[in-house]
């Protein structure tokens, strides 16, 4: 994270008072920062920053730094390379720029930039680096790193999220991590978890290279596997083919997949009054209350008719195959509520549609997702995105009713919020015939959508309880008392108690402490196991997190503020 | 859930202005709690075989009904449920939601302090029938064992008012913290009634005035707070309530006026302070029972600084007595009180926040509401000639809760060691032989017209009949 540019420090912009409304929208034909070249096996991607291409105004991306937008952009790159490019089996991750890869996150971005606006930058940004290495594990398509220049902080972390990294050995390029000497504060994402936890640096030397704002040139960086090989200017360009179709030979993808498009998602947007507001799109809804600060998310189920009867018919249907499209709805609808609707501070997950459509779909996905490239890209991208509910810093409530859809896959939905409730029986007042509401479990709930910790989210729900998770098998359904009995519902009121017991508890929700309530949910929901995945967003990132909001970093004589200035941070001595 | 239960006619059994017959959530909720409380009021209810009762009903809240007279047995009571009529224009009067409409939900953010306010003033409501479960046996005439009845019936009604906020707007949580009101029990070792005045035994007619008197009138002043409620149920329960604690509290003053008045008599008769011999119960030992009662119901007011009392106030969920009476900003954030304190060995005072001083602002009220007792009753001795005068013990007198806790302070507030203490505490409060004198006079007088030889008659019958009035009938 080192840009070296000596404008004075920029006012606090936006991002601190009126943080802007943020798109997820992006495909390459729009990219401002990344552009990328498919040949044979492999991808080359390169950074390449317009400076004046920051998203928001007060800043500009000097020696390819990046924001938020850079990196939204690198989510969609990814995104399409599994999807449109089954050809592609390695990935080259490099800089576009001269003797320069990448100088990480631009820092005046950082020091105009609000609490929260920080806060879910490193949270996306590493869910992005989490996502490239769940490309080299499920997708067969292998990340390099091929370092062409210095890469620092962020730079140097987005290298640490390849399986391989290069750096080119021209006796000025180096790797570095300066946050903690030149800034205040950590590599966050992901940064001195992966040094020690992926790359094996012992800690004495760990702490020298996160001290040492330079970093390491490339003998030294192979030396202390901070980079796996280092290679002169002369023999960049074929070492790097090299390594990139070394890579790819391993790839279980297949070589003559089609790609699919991934057109831009229908989403409608309205406000219908000051309070109230909703986001539609075809396979998911929400609607947004801002006096009760809540979000109510529907997931609208498959419908059975509609499944397709044969792989080539999913692969026709391609971004419309029902659970493609519900995903890509899902994950745009969580980008957008976590960043730019901070005070709706609870979200209702609810479903709605055939159970027996779910379960149709659930078929098709259990019987193919282990031999067709696109059937697994699907089931890990909602892997993904359930991850990402597991990590939003918002209370979530499955509300489990007539005419619901929690089976399997959808479950794993209930089972991500912190609470579910489960009406008991039907509405009584109902002016329709209803079924009461059912979930059912498959295989899907055991083992298909691990969490961070690397257990299934039932494992962690009964985590130290084997017994009544032993009782547990896929197949079983359960009304209301039922999963209320076995441990699979907070609650199960019925008619009479139901709305009641919600709204007490939403409103008694809504009038504690937002902090409180993040750091609650978050240690109950990852029980049990340490993961490099956990330990970055629960350790690095907390303790990130807390010294953002020290004087230290960011208060006026704070070293995050400070930097760039021409004057010294002044820093407040005392260890807490 | 629905057709195969027998269907109850709600409006007939429990009389309600709550809509009850249409409200299938609350219906549902008094179709199980119900009978568990006739099952109670079997058990830890008045203990004398009656064949019924002269009772008044509240059928409605309107003048005409709350007051219905007639022979009822007493376990075909009707607890009914009421609220005060509905203002749908009542504003929350203090704290930081004034002038906002008052709630007619429970605000979720307020669940907890709500629910346990609500029962805690529905545990006591039991317990003190529980209290005075075998007082009947020993009544000083019919007169009186109807308005002993007729205020346990009114307890057990407030219950229901309690049960009725639960039920109705606090869910499973509430119901259950409605059947909880009913295993505890008065003196129970494994569950206790909440409040510590609540466990103690009501065991002759001395202590059950004298308990309406200063233990009902705690309860006049803890309804009137939570009648301020911007909780708007709760409020309107509580203002009905209190039409029913008056009469309790008439109960207490008059019978406290009729030992006094006979015990003057006697003195008069016999011209000695001495009336025990007579069968009379001597101004000492009246006045011990006075230092009692008066000291343990202070307690109930809780610390004198608190701040339970100031969130509650804040919150705009319990005010002030009279809250809308007075004149300030009624929100306190700028304001400060003096409450009670011992500092070295010496009775003071300290400032504190006004917000934090509203427990001894309300227990200030209370106190001198009870002075209008002491003066009534010195105003007799004064009718009958007698130089002797009954009098309220100082506040710091045998305090177990608050600042004066721990400290050994006379009657007439001056602090002494606890040597001084154990050694002058028999004059001050009633002793083993006190009370076994007081217990000895008692013996029930079933006939009716009679009375007692320790107590003088009632000027006036209930409801306008004669003291000689049938207001019991024995299987
Ligand atoms: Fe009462
Ligand atoms: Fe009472």
């Amino acid at each position: 994270m080192t840009v070296l540019e000596d404008a004075p420090a920029a006012p606090q912009a936006a991002g601190a008072d009126a943080p802007p409304q943020v798109d997820f929208d992006t495909d390459p034909t729009r990219y401002r920062h990344w552009r990328y070249e498919v040949e044979g096996e492999t991808a080359w991607v390169y950074l390449d920053v317009a400076e004046d291409g920051g998203l928001v105004p007060g800043y500009e991306l000097k020696l390819n730094s990046y924001d938020l937008g850079v990196d939204i952009e690198l989510y969609d790159l990814t995104q399409r390379l599994r999807f449109s490019h089954p050809e592609v089996r390695s990935v080259v991750l490099t800089s576009g720029k001269e003797s320069n890869f990448c100088a990480g996150a631009n820092i005046r971005m950082l020091a105009q930039s609000s609490h929260s606006w920080k806060v879910n930058f490193c949270k996306f940004t590493n869910e992005t680096r989490n996502g490239i290495e769940d490309m080299t594990a499920n997708s067969g398509q292998t990340w390099l790193a091929a370092l062409n220049g210095t890469a620092a902080g962020g730079g140097y972390e987005m290298a640490l999220a390849c399986e391989t990294i290069l750096l080119v050995n021209d006796r000025s390029s180096a790797v570095a991590l300066p946050e903690v000497p030149l800034l205040g504060v950590l590599p966050g994402t992901g940064g001195l978890t992966r040094v020690t936890d992926k790359r094996h640096v012992r800690k004495d030397r760990a702490d020298i290279f996160a001290t040492k704002s330079e970093g390491f040139q490339g003998p030294k960086a192979v030396d202390w596997k901070l980079v796996d090989e280092t290679v002169s200017r002369k023999q960049w360009d074929a070492t790097v083919r090299e390594r990139a179709a070394e890579a790819a030979a391993g790839s279980h993808r297949p070589v003559d997949g089609h790609g699919i498009s991934l057109p831009p998602l229908a989403r409608e947007v309205t406000a219908e009054s000051d309070s109230l507001a909703s986001i539609r799109y075809p396979n998911v809804r929400c609607d947004i209350d801002r006096g009760a600060r809540t979000a109510t998310i529907t997931v609208l189920g498959p419908e059975p008719h509609a499944v397709p009867e044969s792989l080539e018919r999913i692969h026709a249907l391609g971004a419309d195959f029902w659970p493609l499209a519900m995903t890509r709805e899902l994950d745009d609808l969580i980008l957008r509520l976590r960043t730019n609707e901070l005070e709706i501070g609870t979200w209702l997950i609810k479903t709605q549609g055939s159970i027996e459509g779910a379960l149709a779909f659930e078929r098709v996905i259990a019987e193919h997702s282990s031999s067709d490239w696109l059937v697994n890209e699907i089931r890990h991208y909602f892997k993904r995105t359930l991850k990402r509910l597991d990590v939003t810093s918002r209370t979530l409530i499955a509300l489990i009713e007539p005419g619901s859809c929690f089976a399997g896959a959808l479950l794993e939905l209930a089972l991500a919020c912190d609470r579910q409730y489960m009406l008991e029986g039907t509405f009584e007042d109902h002016d329709e015939e209803q079924d009461p509401a059912q979930i059912v479990l498959t295989a899907s709930n055991f083992g298909t959508f691990p969490m961070g910790n690397g257990l299934t989210r039932l494992q962690s729900r009964f985590y130290g309880d084997d017994e009544t998770l032993a009782a547990l098998e896929a197949g079983s359904r359960f009304t209301g008392a039922q999963a209320e009995e076995a441990g699979l519902v907070t609650d199960a009121p019925d008619d009479i108690d139901y709305e009641d017991e919600i709204r007490i508890l939403l409103e008694e929700r809504a009038s504690l402490s937002p902090d409180a309530l993040t750091g609650m949910e978050a240690n109950h929901r990852f029980v049990g196991p340490e993961t490099m995945e956990t330990r970055i967003f629960g350790r690095l990132t907390a303790w990130q997190n807390w010294i953002f909001i020290r004087p230290n970093a960011s208060g006026p004589e704070g070293a995050l503020r400070r930097y760039g200035t021409g004057r010294k941070a002044d820093f407040d001595q005392k260890r807490v | 859930m629905t057709s195969a239960r027998p269907k109850i006619d709600f409006d007939a059994k429990i009389p309600n202005n709550v809509d009850l017959a249409s409200d299938r959530k609350l219906q549902r909720a008094l179709e199980r709690w119900q009978p568990n409380f006739l099952d109670w009021w079997g058990d830890m209810g008045p203990a004398v075989d009656t064949k019924d009762v002269y009772l008044r009903t509240a059928v409605d809240v309107g003048r005409e009904g709350w007051a219905h007279f007639d022979h009822v047995p007493m376990n075909e009571y009707r607890w009914g449920v009421f609220l005060s009529e509905h203002d749908p224009d009542r504003k929350i009067a203090f704290g930081e939601h004034k002038g906002e409409p008052v709630w007619q939900e429970v605000p979720g953010e307020y669940r907890a302090d709500l629910q346990r306010l609500i029962v805690i003033q529905g545990d006591t409501e039991p317990a003190s029938v529980e209290q005075q479960r075998f007082l009947g046996a020993t009544a000083p005439s019919l007169y009186d064992m109807r308005n002993l009845f007729q205020v346990n019936v009114e307890e057990g009604r407030h219950l229901w008012a309690m049960v009725y906020l639960l039920h109705a707007y606090f869910g499973r949580a509430g119901r259950e913290e409605a059947d909880q009101l009913l295993a505890r029990n008065s003196g129970s070792d494994d569950s206790p009634r909440i409040l510590g005045a609540f466990n103690e035994e009501t065991p002759d007619w001395l202590s059950f005035y004298m308990f309406t008197y200063f233990t009902d009138r705690d309860g006049k002043y803890q309804l009137g707070t939570l009648k301020e409620s911007g909780f708007d149920p709760l409020s309107r329960t509580c203002e009905f309530m209190l039409k029913e604690e008056a009469h309790h509290m008439f109960v207490g003053t008059t019978g406290i006026d009729r030992v006094v008045t006979r015990t003057a008599q006697l003195m008069n008769e016999h011209d000695s302070d001495e009336v025990a011999g007579a069968g009379g119960i001597p101004l000492e030992m009246i006045q011990k029972y006075i230092n009692f009662h008066y000291t343990v119901s202070l307690d109930l007011f809780g610390n004198e600084s608190s701040t339970n009392a100031a969130n509650y106030f804040t919150a705009g969920i319990k005010g002030r007595w009279q809250e809308e009476r007075r004149k300030d900003d009624h929100l306190l954030t700028d304001d400060a009180g003096a409450v009670d304190a011992v500092r070295d060995g010496q009775i003071t005072t300290t400032e504190v926040p006004a917000l934090l001083a509203l427990n001894q602002d309300l227990r200030s009220e209370y106190m001198s509401d009870c002075r209008g007792g002491l003066k009534r009753w010195n105003r007799i001795l004064e009718k009958h000639g007698i130089d002797a005068r009954l009098s309220l013990p100082h506040v710091g007198f045998n305090r177990q809760v608050g600042a004066f806790a721990g400290s050994h302070i006379t009657p007439e507030g001056k602090m002494i060691s606890a040597e001084d203490w154990k050694a002058q505490e028999s004059k001050w409060l009633p002793t083993e032989v006190d009370k076994t004198h007081v217990r000895g006079l008692m013996h029930p007088v079933l006939e009716p017209g009679k009375i007692a030889g320790w107590i003088a008659p009632p000027s006036n019958g209930i409801n306008d009949k004669p003291m000689d009035f049938e207001y019991v009938h024995f299987n």
